[in-house]
């Protein structure tokens, strides 16, 4: 294998592993706060559609009315890829908040809830996409403006004659859309925000003994809720990225089980912000070598594809049953808490 | 101690969270600027009012009462199982073995032991999960998700490259043998003069699944085993206590489960496609969360509330062939149940509480 074909390879790696990353921190937040999110599919899916869709509508409208008030000069505002941005996240705060509702409010199954978010958005989303654009559950294919451009980081044409640094750095380094840098930075930010302030050590208390918080006088409800806001935050940016960063709009399933990947790597990674980069970037090379490489020939035997596919998951259980080392979750994760009265 | 008598927490409970998830269904109709009164009346049309349509509709209802069923009986043992999917998925992989490599005399002996694999198959695959539930403590929902996408890829593995016919393009092992060919509604009820149930898959295991509503009863409320599978589901400490192993109920329920959410192969795999194919399942094993929740995990329940996820599947079809709204409507529908009956259970619980409360106190 030669240097361009692993630069391309994890390229790739970085790109796929961009919308695990920024699912899987908030899925960290969640749970860190005691409440298990397995509808993280969802919320990227839905995210995923009303950017793509957004986007697309204000690349197209020639003018805005709402309810009799022109709304044009808003257009100018914001590029419609950043509206699009901004609808995804909305779409999955919604989400989010009724997965708030059911769990923290009412006390409801935090399982239930979850799957329930995503067979919401799994059917809301095509539903929504036959209304508007009549494509078959599709939204159109975004044209430029509507897409998230890559961008050149500085000096990475002159570098690129540089032999092995060049090409890393302009192939590698740069190149990639202002999410991907983002979800990047959002590990060391996740990393201080939890370990580094008032707030993440609440977070984390609340997660483990919401009692004790309880007792100091913070609420648990409300810390609960916000944990709930973040969350949606970044599945908002991490189905924005799949559809208007690393394609050009929402096709019908689109995030293909990657809520369920990045909660396998939020295991993997034992609710740690750097082991879930790791984590990720690790599901991202496995993501990027199978769509590469239909079967990889390792000389002495052949791997299928379908094992390639499967070793996320085949990997979290075997994480799961402690068999190299023991994932702990979260102490209160998954009870509702109840105030003693 | 009770705040409410039974019969409201059996009955009034989910049927206002069932009428709450009606309404907002509803409103999503209306939302898509459709009539939710008309897209009704075409529902019952298609789906209730010819017997092709019953045949479509009882179909899909035989897939749901064996995911339902079980989903329920994880349920009992405090388990969540939302590897029915995938259970169901190994099942046919069982069927298909046992139809395509053992010479069936005739389709009587087929059944008899295209259930006993698919059962067995379902079962091996939850067992899996089960055993590093009971022994290890790996959460058994993220386990059986994990499961249900590595049978996805066995599965594929295995039509793809063992089982496809030498030849054939789309992966999906070949016609089973004539033998093994289940009788259809419409060869046990349709005479010459009276063609009912013309050319849907409604088909003999409709009534295997009736029969194991009864056998789930059965073993829930009438053997030593169901009763421990209930106390160790209300109280796990208690059900140590009084010397019933967790490991071996842990281990027994998903076995159970798992085996059923198997059995429903047989009807797609065997009674209607009469060859496996890639995703046979179709998201059957889903649906059984909300037919279990919806049917409070009881039998009867869950036999009534496939019947209505069945209707709105057929329904569902019916809706996207003469309508602009897509079948997706159903899953809609699906996850609004799920929400209201499983989620937001509490929600209508609480204040219902408290107006039997107020009413109680002013009659006593």
């Amino acid at each position: 294998m030669d240097l361009n074909t692993l630069i391309q390879i994890l390229d790739s790696t970085i790109r796929l592993a961009t919308p695990l990353l920024l699912a899987c921190l908030a899925g960290l937040f969640s749970e860190r706060s005691g409440i298990i999110d397995i509808g993280l599919e969802g919320k990227m899916l839905i995210a995923a559609f009303f950017s793509a869709a957004i986007a697309a509508m204000v690349t197209t409208a020639e003018s805005w009315v709402l309810l009799g008030v022109e709304l044009t000069w808003l257009k100018d505002l914001f590029p419609a890829v950043i509206w699009g941005l901004f609808a995804g996240i909305a779409a999955s705060m919604v989400l989010s908040g009724l997965h708030g509702l059911a769990s923290i409010t009412f006390r409801g199954n935090q399982l239930i809830s979850g799957v329930a978010l995503n067979f919401l958005a799994s059917g809301v989303t095509v539903l929504i996409a036959q209304v508007w654009f009549s494509q078959g559950g599709r939204t159109p294919s975004l044209m430029a403006g509507g897409r998230f451009e890559n961008i050149t980081l500085p000096l990475a044409e002159t570098l690129r004659g540089v032999p092995i640094i060049g090409p890393i750095y302009a192939d590698l380094i740069s190149g990639h859309s202002i999410l991907v840098y983002a979800a990047l930075l959002a590990v060391p930010l996740t990393w201080w925000v939890l370990f580094r302030t008032r707030y993440g050590l609440r977070l984390r208390a609340v997660g483990e003994a919401p009692e004790a918080v309880d007792t100091a006088g913070v609420s648990v409800v409300g810390l609960r809720y916000s944990s709930l806001v973040i969350t949606g935050v970044l599945c908002g940016m991490a189905g924005a990225y799949l559809a208007t960063g690393l394609q050009a709009g929402f096709v019908r399933e689109m995030t293909a089980g990657r809520g369920y990947i990045a909660l396998a790597a939020l295991i993997f990674a034992k609710w740690r912000p750097w082991y879930a980069l790791w984590a990720c970037l690790l599901f991202g090379l496995l993501q990027a070598v199978a769509l590469r490489y239909q079967n990889l020939d390792l000389g002495l035997f052949v791997v299928p594809v379908q094992v390639m596919d499967a070793l996320p998951y085949i990997l979290t259980v075997v994480i799961l049953a402690g068999f190299v080392g023991k994932a702990i979750p979260p102490r209160a994760g998954g009870e509702p808490y109840v105030k003693e009265r | 101690m009770d705040r409410m008598p039974a019969w409201a927490d059996a009955v009034l409970v989910p049927l206002i969270s069932i009428l709450l998830a009606a309404l907002v269904s509803a409103l999503v109709i209306l939302a898509i600027g459709e009539n939710p009164v008309e897209a009704l009346s075409l529902m019952i049309d298609g789906a209730l009012m010819r017997s092709t349509g019953w045949g479509y509709t009882l179909y899909y209802t035989t897939n749901f009462i064996f995911t339902g069923l079980c989903v329920a009986v994880a349920f009992h043992a405090r388990m969540f199982n939302i590897g029915g999917e995938g259970q169901a998925m190994i099942g046919g992989l069982g069927v298909a073995l046992a139809c395509l490599f053992i010479p069936w005399p005739h389709w009587t002996l087929a059944l008899v032991g295209a259930t006993v694999a698919a059962a067995a198959f379902g079962a091996a695959w939850a067992f899996v999960p089960a055993y590093l539930q009971a022994r290890r403590g790996s959460h058994i929902v993220i386990t059986t998700i994990m499961f249900n996408f590595i049978a996805a890829a066995v599965l594929n593995y295995v039509l793809v490259n063992i089982l496809r016919p030498a030849g054939a393009m789309d992966p999906a092992t070949a016609s089973f043998p004539a033998a093994t060919h289940l009788p259809t509604f419409q060869d046990m009820f349709a005479t010459a003069g009276n063609p009912l149930f013309r050319g849907s898959p409604a088909n003999i295991t409709f009534f295997i699944a009736v029969l194991a509503c009864v056998l789930v009863w059965l073993l829930i409320w009438r053997t030593r085993l169901g009763y421990e599978i209930r106390a160790f589901g209300h109280s796990e400490s208690a059900a140590r206590y009084a010397g019933i192993s967790p490991v071996r109920i842990t281990v027994l329920a998903m076995l159970i489960s798992g085996g059923l959410a198997g059995l429903m192969a047989i009807n797609t795999t065997m009674g209607e496609a009469e060859r496996l194919v890639m995703n046979a399942t179709e998201g059957a094993g889903f649906i059984g969360i909300a037919v279990a929740l919806m049917g409070r995990s009881h039998p009867v329940g869950v036999f009534l509330a496939a019947l209505l996820f069945g209707f709105l599947y057929q329904g569902g079809a019916e809706l996207a062939l003469w309508t602009n709204i897509p079948r997706e409507l159903i899953t809609v529908i699906q996850a609004l149940v799920i929400l209201f009956t499983g989620a937001l259970d509490n929600m209508v619980r609480m204040p219902l509480e408290r107006i039997f409360m107020a009413f109680g106190k002013g009659t006593r």
